[in-house]
């Protein structure tokens, strides 16, 4: 599997978008142009681009020519699920050492009162 | 997995819903604090790998507006803000949010609960998208360009593709 070609495939808005919708059901190239606004060639040019990328095949009917999601370069490229997590997960870290820092803080501040407690 | 850090798990929920929880080893005010006070926004939510949250501004109460920018390693600039809708202290927080550069259609509304068990609290953010098709776009599709801004772990993929 070429990940390149996958996240070359995936650069583009219009073929994420595409992706998108085939996500929901396959689709004919008619189908995919109505709610891009674009012309049957332009779509097409765009799934011969996610087509070589394995990213999407035909379906069996062959009046229809549909076009249909693969999953297993999908599963892959679901690594970008995988950045949402990280960014999270990234941002949560710093929040840990922040919150480590903070209860730190407060356990200094309440120290002494301990101790002037205890000498009495 | 189970890492010392915590697991960040990431559901999708419904048709148009995003669920991120965490846990973190502290009471639960103190999480809220940390969420809430720009000073100690701007030392965790989303500074890492070269980004910095430049401006933070937050006014915590029902009605109030927030807006974050953030600040690139090449100068990059990318802002986000919204309205609190509903405002439970160290309990709650309900906020609409858009990015500057909309990158999904409509205005998004994300609840944060905070829920604390012997010393530790639960964040669960829950993201409600305008449409399922927005958030499988965000779920499906390179969404994090919006989001994920550290891009170290790419690079690297790409990296480690084009030495092979």
């Amino acid at each position: 599997m070429n990940l390149d070609a996958t996240f070359a495939a995936l650069a583009d808005p219009t073929r994420r978008a595409i992706l998108a919708r085939l996500a929901s059901g396959e689709a004919s190239v008619a189908e995919l142009s109505e709610p891009f606004d674009m012309s049957q060639p332009a779509i097409s040019k765009h799934l011969k681009v996610l087509e070589k990328a394995g990213l999407i095949s035909r379906g069996v009917d062959a009046q229809r020519r549909p076009r249909k999601l693969e999953a297993a370069p999908l599963a892959e490229a679901n690594e970008w699920l995988e950045r949402y997590r990280e960014y999270w997960e990234r941002s949560y870290m710093q929040l840990d050492v922040l919150l480590e820092e903070m209860q730190g803080l407060r356990k200094k501040k309440r120290a002494p009162a301990r101790r002037k407690g205890q000498q009495k | 997995m189970n890492t010392m850090s915590g697991n960040v798990q990431v559901t999708a929920r419904g048709d148009n819903e995003i669920v991120v929880t965490r846990a973190f080893n502290a009471p639960r005010a103190l999480v809220y604090e940390a969420m809430t006070k720009p000073a100690l926004l701007k030392r965790w939510l989303g500074v890492f790998g070269g980004w910095s949250l430049d401006e933070c501004e937050v006014d915590a109460r029902m009605g109030g507006r927030y807006r974050y920018v953030w600040k690139g390693p090449n100068g990059e600039r990318m802002g986000m803000g919204g309205t609190y809708r509903e405002v439970v202290p160290g309990e709650r927080l309900v906020a609409t949010e858009q990015f500057d550069e909309a990158w999904y259609p409509g205005e998004a509304v994300s609840t944060t609960s905070f829920t604390e068990r012997d010393g530790r609290t639960t964040l669960a953010m829950t993201i409600v998208y305008s449409s399922k098709e927005t958030r499988d776009a965000v779920l499906k599709t390179p969404m994090a360009e919006g989001m994920s801004k550290g891009y170290d772990a790419l690079d690297a993929l790409l990296a480690s593709q084009q030495a092979k």
